[in-house]
């Protein structure tokens, strides 16, 4: 069947593997090789480990990302705490018609930048900011509080940020619930608790799982958010990579970096399927 | 396999004229199409005449939609050679094949009008637009839809949206058209009456239709030639007449049309076939071949040969049968009755107040002429 | 539990108001930081001294609106530039792959189809500083096999463009994908019976159908490249985009020019998402 129809192939797979070997695969396996290069001590460019046994040797390197990883991880278990009564409202009790503008509501945020977002928050939390004005004002406090720059408020701005990732696949889960199964569950006597553990959440599996990766890698590899709510005391490790790349100017210790947070993460979420018994194909939709 | 008995006639008639006159519009010759270790379409073989309504009947899976593929040009045969009015279709690609295709759910542009629809192929070919105007008209008033180039195809009807389906292919003046089971999304009413002006159109327009259908009552009433295809062959290529009353196969025989069917042995052979049914009943009937004894048979019989209670039962085959229930159904009535024994037959009820009184549970004498029953090999 | 069941008032009356602090959280910064945009303040915060339009107005010495800076009007006018061309090019090679995983079929198939979604998951820096150093590469290479010096594989504005193409891309894929699986295949092949070549049925029939999707997909792809932060971080030379320029005042203290920005960035974006959600509601 594919004499005359060779041509339209080729024509859909040139640009798409151009598109994926050329700034993709190549980059990346450029990155991998670049952090196996270093320089000897007279200068000269030479293979070696280095890059990565200062990852392990230096405390504070490895200790940014274990730190970075536990604050995704919390990051995502509180999306997906908000998101979930978020989007159950949306799509099992609100009035038909409120439910479209109710998404479309949902979803206005994310269009706008993350910086002017971040901004916001910026102008309501620090300490010349809106809360403090207020609580100034009614005599609550005497001293303005620096809300900002620190590590709840850095979560809470990472969270802030990542929720569309978490709503949009819990809605479109949700959406494939049969209203019937819960109308079924309570007519059996189970109180919203044993329904919500036992009937929604299950099925709700699939979208739980695709959000949650989508967030945690979001929430790892985010420069801005923890960088301008976190300030220096964010010890976020896409900063870490930053500093070797635009300060320090040592590209292959910043092209480890890289390559052991892409690692590092996926082998965290892998970890994570395995241990909720999932599998990656499954999910990926 | 088997060739049209136009060609036959061909290699036997000296006369070139005649030769010309019937040229076919298709002709197939080993047609193998294998995918991997399955063959879908099992070396087939036939022609057909120009101007003529082929059919090839058969179930869901048995080929007939990937023959019909490789002759629209979407597939390619693993073996076997394709032509068309004589010149062979390998490697040409759908587009510059002489064939269209009415597709099983019409395959109607949504996004144009019924004229826009009509004129796509002609389009495609570079023809002025005002040719184009001028032929989208005449070949809706030839499907009976005049004026109707300007309505969008949500607003059809059923009925009306086959008609310009159809209506796209002819305007392209193929030499064959090919129909995909076309309808089977319309209602029984329609279906109906889809049959016959599907029938009439051919026959007005002269264009060669290969019709595929699994509806045997569609392929009867529409057809010059039926094949019957069962797993990637051809079991029967034939008039619809011949195939209804002389099927060669037990396939086309249980496909076509209606049986009741009796397994037994071969007791005598001779004119007829005298068989001992597992019933214990001793029948005469045909055969294809001269079976010996003691070979185990399969006994096919139409209801509508079965007679109810015979005034003259010289020749017949005679028994008895309880009646276990009237099937009315207008002029279709049949009684579901029942052997000793459990076996049950559907019998023809002729509704012509002759067998008014009879009744669920009543015991009634069949008979039938060995002609109408027919033995194969199990 | 949910609407189609009896319900206390407590519990409808608990969620709603949950649901309203939920809102009210998400549009507050941007609330805020629009309400500031119109302070006669020389500072993006209370008290409020008036309103005033200085912020988008203003020529300056002393207030410099949007307007009238030089400085980030140009990188507004280099994000709509860099947008542009990621969303064209995203758009093509999107539909390209889109049409590759949907009706072809070739050996590696799963292979490739995991390697186009990879960069849904890679981190955004990472995605940067590998094309950074890739290029860098390749700069160095010409440089000294041929001695040319391409400006292309330096930090510069197309190598944004290719850094927010690399993964904008998938996203385009997947939208058209979703809409090219629901097509119905035969009408390519009546198409082409009727006469037309495979790529007449794709241009007349097929993408037809798919326009909705692959404008969508379009104007997503634009609002994604035109507020991309974390690629574009790496990638970034001398012609900064919005959001980079944007960031550099945030951190370093500015004027509230930064909510009168914010403020028509909001306008802006919404416009747009409501706008393709519209299109795309009239065409279902």
């Amino acid at each position: 069947m594919k004499n005359g129809f060779r041509l339209t192939f080729w024509l859909f797979l040139s640009p798409v593997l151009l598109w994926l070997f050329l700034l993709i695969v190549i980059p990346h396996l450029d990155l991998l090789i670049l952090s196996f290069r270093g320089e000897s001590d007279i200068g000269d460019p030479v293979w070696t480990l280095q890059n990565y046994k200062n990852f392990f040797i230096e405390p504070i390197y490895w200790n940014t990302f274990i730190r970075t990883a536990l604050y995704a991880m919390i990051t995502t278990l509180c999306t997906f705490v908000l998101a979930l009564p978020v989007s159950f409202y949306i799509v099992k009790l609100a009035r038909p018609r409120t439910r479209g503008f109710l998404t479309v509501l949902l979803l206005l945020p994310f269009w706008v930048s993350e910086l002017v977002r971040v901004y916001g928050w910026m102008i309501l939390l620090r300490e010349s900011g809106v809360f403090n004005y207020f609580l100034l004002n009614f005599g609550i406090i005497h001293q303005p509080i620096e809300m900002l720059y620190n590590d709840i408020t850095m979560v809470m701005g990472l969270v802030y940020t990542s929720m569309l990732f978490m709503v949009v696949p819990l809605i479109s889960v949700m959406e494939s619930l049969d209203d019937s199964l819960i109308e079924a569950a309570h007519d059996l006597e189970a109180t919203r608790f044993d329904i919500l553990r036992t009937i929604i959440i299950p099925h709700c599996k699939p979208g739980i799982t695709s959000g949650a990766i989508v967030v945690f890698m979001l929430a790892l590899g985010n420069y801005l958010t923890p960088n301008l709510m976190g300030g220096k005391n964010s010890l976020w490790f896409t900063e870490q990579i930053y500093n070797q790349f635009i300060a320090s100017f040592n590209w292959n210790q910043g092209a480890a970096f890289g390559f052991l947070l892409l690692v590092l993460s996926s082998a965290i979420i892998w970890i994570g399927l395995k241990v909720t018994r999932q599998k990656l194909g499954e999910v990926a939709s | 396999m088997l060739f049209s008995v136009g060609v036959a006639s061909l290699y036997h008639s000296q006369d070139r004229q005649t030769l010309c006159a019937m040229a076919n519009d298709l002709s197939v010759h080993n047609v193998v199409r294998k995918f991997g270790n399955f063959t879908a379409v099992d070396d087939v073989s036939f022609d057909v005449p120009q101007g003529s309504f082929f059919s090839i009947l058969g179930p869901s899976g048995c080929g007939k939609t990937t023959l019909l593929r490789m002759i629209a040009g979407f597939d390619e045969p693993t073996s076997g050679s394709l032509s068309i009015r004589d010149k062979d279709m390998r490697g040409v690609p759908p587009n510059k094949r002489p064939v269209n295709l009415v597709f099983q759910h019409l395959a109607l542009f949504p996004m144009m009008n019924v004229e826009e629809n009509i004129g796509f192929g002609l389009r495609r070919r570079g023809m002025s637009r005002a040719e184009i105007a001028k032929r989208s008209e005449a070949i809706l008033e030839r499907v009976d839809l005049p004026g109707y180039g300007t309505k969008r195809v949500s607003q059809l009807s059923g009925g009306q949206k086959q008609r310009v389906a159809i209506a796209r292919c002819l305007v392209m003046e193929p030499s064959v058209l090919l129909l995909d089971e076309p309808l089977g999304a319309l209602d029984l009413k329609l279906r109906e009456q889809m049959k016959v002006e599907l029938k009439k159109l051919q026959a007005k327009v002269g264009t060669t239709f290969i019709y595929i259908t699994h509806d045997q009552s569609e392929a009867l009433v529409m057809s010059d030639r039926i094949a019957v295809m069962n797993e990637g062959r051809f079991e029967q290529v034939g008039a619809p007449r011949e195939l209804y009353n002389d099927p060669r196969t037990p396939f086309v025989a249980k496909f076509v049309g209606d049986n009741n069917v009796w397994s037994g042995k071969v007791e005598e052979t001779g004119e007829y076939l005298t068989v001992r049914t597992n019933e214990g009943l001793l029948f005469q009937a045909r055969s294809h071949e001269a079976y010996s004894s003691r070979i185990g048979v399969d006994l096919f019989l139409r209801p509508e040969a079965l007679r109810i209670e015979p005034k003259v039962v010289t020749g017949l085959n005679t028994f008895q049968v309880s009646v276990k229930t009237i099937l009315f159904d207008g002029a279709n009535s049949r009684l579901l009755t029942v052997m000793p024994g459990g076996h049950e037959l559907l019998v023809s009820l002729p509704q012509n107040r002759q067998f008014d009184y009879i009744e669920p549970g009543a015991i009634i004498t069949l008979g039938w002429h060995p002609d109408s029953g027919l033995c194969f090999k199990v | 539990m949910i609407r189609s069941l009896p319900n206390s008032r407590r519990y409808t009356w608990s969620f709603n108001l949950f649901i309203l602090a939920y809102f009210t959280f998400l549009f507050a910064p941007l609330a805020v930081t629009c309400i500031f945009a119109f302070n006669d303040s020389n500072f993006p915060s209370l008290p409020w001294n008036g309103f005033s339009l200085d912020w988008f107005t203003s020529p300056g010495p002393e207030r410099v609106g949007i307007f009238h800076d030089e400085q980030n009007l140009r990188s507004i006018l280099t994000s709509f530039q860099t947008a542009f061309f990621v969303a064209i090019l995203s758009t093509v090679v999107g539909t390209c792959s889109a049409f590759l995983f949907e009706q072809e079929e070739f050996p590696f198939k799963n292979g490739l189809y995991f390697l186009m979604l990879a960069p849904l998951v890679i981190p955004g820096v990472i995605l940067g500083i590998s094309l950074l150093l890739a290029a860098n590469t390749a700069g160095t290479f010409f440089e000294d096999s041929f001695g040319i010096d391409i400006g292309l594989f330096r930090p510069s504005f197309w190598l944004v463009v290719f850094g927010q193409f690399s993964f904008i891309t998938t996203f385009v894929s997947l939208v058209v994908s979703a809409r090219l699986r629901k097509f119905d295949h035969s009408l390519e092949e009546a198409a082409m019976i009727l006469g037309a070549t495979r790529l007449e049925a794709i241009w007349l029939i097929t993408l037809r159908y798919l326009r909705p999707a692959v404008i969508g997909a379009g104007a997503v792809a634009f609002l994604m490249s035109f507020e991309n932060f974390n690629t574009t971080l790496f990638l970034v030379g001398s012609e900064p985009t919005l959001p980079i320029n944007l960031y550099l005042q945030v951190r370093d203290g500015s004027t509230p020019v930064i909510n009168s920005i914010s403020l028509l960035l909001i306008v802006g974006t919404s416009g747009l998402a409501l706008f393709n959600l519209y299109c795309s509601k009239k065409e279902d």
